[in-house]
């Protein structure tokens, strides 16, 4: 294979040139404790308590899980369940700021002597991956084989996302001081920033930041989706291809988002774990789009609101890009750390499916070479044995079958479908 | 806003849609029609006008008798209609194109489940029906500018019947249509310029037609191999039966061997068969094959375990 395929969007990137606005300080935050891959973690705050900012307020000792910070200082109002975007159920802790935003003394630069206490530190800041996955980064900065390359992802190919190109051009320092303190500790020996070719000044940027560097190489890469997504970006920035059921690691590759690595390096220096984040409001219905860094917590409500959104209109509401954001069911809901962007769409059109006509888009665009439409026939028929042999669990459910489908079948959903008939070994 | 809607990503689409792409079809086929109408008079119009009419009526006639939804506005009985008047003559009796039309969309197409799931080109099949059924009517071939004639229309053979006898026609003339033929099918240069149309907005792939003629083509190399590729059917079936999406292989490995299976079966039909033209029965044929050639020439999955096939 010399080529992953894709598809060219329109890219919507109205916010690129929009500085980060701080969020002015919201009066309650409801954090959940589930905003990474693992387990949710326990409260370790009561109603009535008073907190500050940077301070502990959950954990576990699950595997896959990071620790809860507040991003305020205030009052605990309530600790009651709550239903994730994904369905599960974890607690939340409610604060209500008392506006002096005092730091926890908690917060201080840990002390770094070898690696383990660096992936302890990282634990210990909260930190996982910021595109939008929420894999614990301790866990993906701990692998079991030798890693020889540390590739940044950089590509952020969804449309109207432009958070992670703010954070390029806003802290490049930090970028590059987290790339060289992850390569040094760990000992590997290449990063490669790869940055999508409709960053043009980010790119140069880094270019020239890292001339005399040779350890450090920046990769253009061109603007198809799924650019960004794990495999593609590793094919396109090292050419290895990470077989199925095999983690990027067994290739001797980490990847890692650009601003988990900057956070990183702001966390080594300061000790300020991840209490808030850069998130880009946008979408059809929001009257002037923005980025902003709000606290971890606040609604999605009050940064529209912000935002200017025409709230009578409103019909959609996404956490993150239109090709692989979710749709909020609730405007209530809490930024947490996994949330790059948030928009607010006037328009949606029910269309209905129509017969496949067989024209073979699907399997054109398909960037890791499925044929969604056989696997929608097997599905259909429940053709477990097709379906396995169709390699439907590979599906990285990056919509582009949806997208491009004339007749307005949901592929992509029905991918999803079919993986849950397939039993896990 | 009342409630905000909940849907599965991705939540913004593509607008080519279905009937867009029928649209573009149709659009690619009018320099065919236009000639048609120059060398074989205004009847060709009255043909292909009956024929759309009819598909279209059969198609709402059938979806409303199945208790199913309406699909004439996905354009594919137009277009259906359209194919199947390129591939008759212009002297075929307007009765015998509505039992074509009806052959077409309900027999091939409707009884099969409508758009997408007929296993065979609908015009091409409808086409073979009438030859069986009709022989006579379907090979009343009429010399071009028979219409300016006063008298009574003079028929006149096809070119590849006409081929090595002292009545050939120049190859010029074959690439401009100007020979006896079906209303669609003479002019090369029109299908031609449909053709890269359709390439051109990336609605077809090149892979079948370029491996449809280039096999003949290469299989007729000692018998006039220019000749060949440029009469009968070979550019209308190429360019636009063996492009169709519901019959043909999805990839392009699958493609390739569609359009070589074409070329041979064309060039051992014309060659060794009874009847003077094959184009229509090696679409036919390689129809009923793509199934079997779609499971051998499946994609290569990126990253997938080579042992896939034990599995499970």
């Amino acid at each position: 294979m010399s080529r992953i395929n894709g598809i060219r969007l329109k890219h919507h990137k109205n916010t690129e040139n929009c500085s980060t606005v701080e969020f002015p300080l919201p009066a309650k935050v409801r954090i959940p404790m589930s905003m990474h891959m693992g387990a949710p973690c326990q409260p370790l705050v009561k109603v009535k308590d008073t907190v500050k900012v940077g301070q502990k307020i959950g954990d576990t000792d699950a595997a896959f899980s990071v620790p809860v910070h507040s991003s305020v200082s205030g009052t605990v109002t309530a600790v009651t369940d709550y239903r994730t975007a994904m369905g599960s159920v974890c607690k939340m802790v409610e604060i209500e700021t008392d506006g002096k935003q005092e730091i926890s003394e908690e917060v201080k630069p840990p002390e770094i002597t070898d690696k383990a206490s660096f992936l302890k530190a990282v634990r210990e800041s909260g930190a996982c991956g910021l595109g939008g996955a929420g894999f614990p980064t301790h866990i993906k900065l701990a692998p079991k084989v030798e890693v020889d390359t540390l590739v940044l992802n950089g590509a952020e190919c969804e449309p109207y996302i432009t958070a992670d190109y703010r954070e390029m051009i806003e802290c490049p320092e930090d970028i590059i001081g987290g790339v060289n303190m992850i390569k040094d500790i760990l000992g590997i020996r290449r990063a490669k920033l790869a940055i999508e070719a409709n960053k043009p000044e980010a790119i140069r940027n880094f270019k020239e930041m890292a001339d005399n560097d040779d350890t450090i190489d920046i990769i253009t890469l061109p603007s198809v989706y799924p650019q960004g997504a794990e495999k593609v970006i590793i094919f396109n920035s090292t050419g290895r291809i990470i077989k199925e059921g095999m983690l990027p690691s067994d290739a001797g590759v980490i990847v890692m988002n650009i601003s988990t690595a900057s956070f990183l390096y702001r966390y080594m220096k300061t000790g300020m774990p991840l209490v808030s984040r850069r998130l880009t409001v946008d979408g059809n219905a929001v009257k002037e789009p923005k980025n902003i860094s709000a606290p971890i917590g606040t609604s999605f409500r009050e940064i529209l609101e912000y935002c200017k959104t025409d709230f009578d209109s409103l019909k959609k509401v996404i956490a993150g890009g239109p090709m692989m954001g979710m749709s909020v069911p609730d405007l209530d809901m809490p930024v947490v750390k996994t949330s790059n962007a948030l928009l607010g769409i006037n328009t949606y059109d029910d269309k209905k499916s129509s017969s496949c006509i067989r024209c073979g888009r699907c399997v054109r665009v398909c960037p890791l070479g499925l044929m969604p439409a056989e696997i929608e026939r097997a599905y259909k028929i429940r053709n477990i044995d097709e379906l396995r042999s169709l390699k439907v669990t590979l599906c990285i459910n990056c919509g582009s079958c949806s997208y491009v489908c004339p007749a307005n079948r949901r592929l992509a959903e029905t991918n999803q479908l079919a993986k849950t008939l397939i039993p896990r070994k | 806003m009342e409630k905000l809607i909940v849907s599965p990503s991705p939540h913004n689409e593509n607008y080519t849609k279905t009937h867009h792409i029928m649209i573009e079809v149709i659009i690619a086929l009018i320099p065919a029609l236009i000639a048609g109408c120059i060398y074989f008079g205004l009847r060709a119009l009255l043909v292909t006008g009956v024929c759309i009419v009819s598909c279209v009526v059969f198609e709402y006639i059938c979806r409303k008798l199945m208790k199913r939804d309406n699909t004439i506005g996905d354009f594919s009985a137009v277009l259906t209609g359209l194919l199947l008047a390129m591939n008759l003559p212009v002297t075929i009796p307007l009765w015998m194109c509505v039992i074509g039309s009806f052959a077409a969309i309900v027999i091939v197409k409707q009884l099969f489940g409508g758009i997408g799931q007929n296993f065979a080109n609908p015009a091409i099949t409808a086409r073979i029906i009438m030859m069986v059924s009709f022989p006579a009517a379907m090979t009343n071939w009429v010399y071009p500018f028979w219409y300016k004639e006063t008298a009574d229309a003079v028929s006149g053979a096809t070119p590849l019947v006409l081929m090595g006898t002292t009545d050939e026609v120049s190859t010029l003339d074959l690439f401009l249509g100007k020979c006896g033929g079906c209303i669609g099918e003479t002019c090369a240069l029109a299908l031609l310029i449909g053709g890269v149309y359709l390439m051109i907005r990336r609605l077809i792939s090149p892979a079948a037609p370029l491996a449809f003629i280039g096999t003949l083509f290469i299989l007729s190399a000692n018998s006039a191999p220019l000749d060949q590729i440029l009469s009968g059917g070979v550019f209308l079936g190429a360019f636009f039966m063996a492009t169709d999406y519901a019959t043909t292989p999805i990839t392009t490995k699958g493609k390739i061997i569609f359009g070589i299976g074409c070329g041979i079966i064309t060039f051992v039909i014309r060659n060794f068969g009874s009847y003077p033209e094959g184009v229509s029965f090696s679409i036919l044929l390689m129809n009923i094959l793509t199934p079997y050639i779609e499971q051998l020439t499946r994609t290569k999955i990126f990253g997938a375990k080579e042992a896939a096939k034990n599995e499970g």
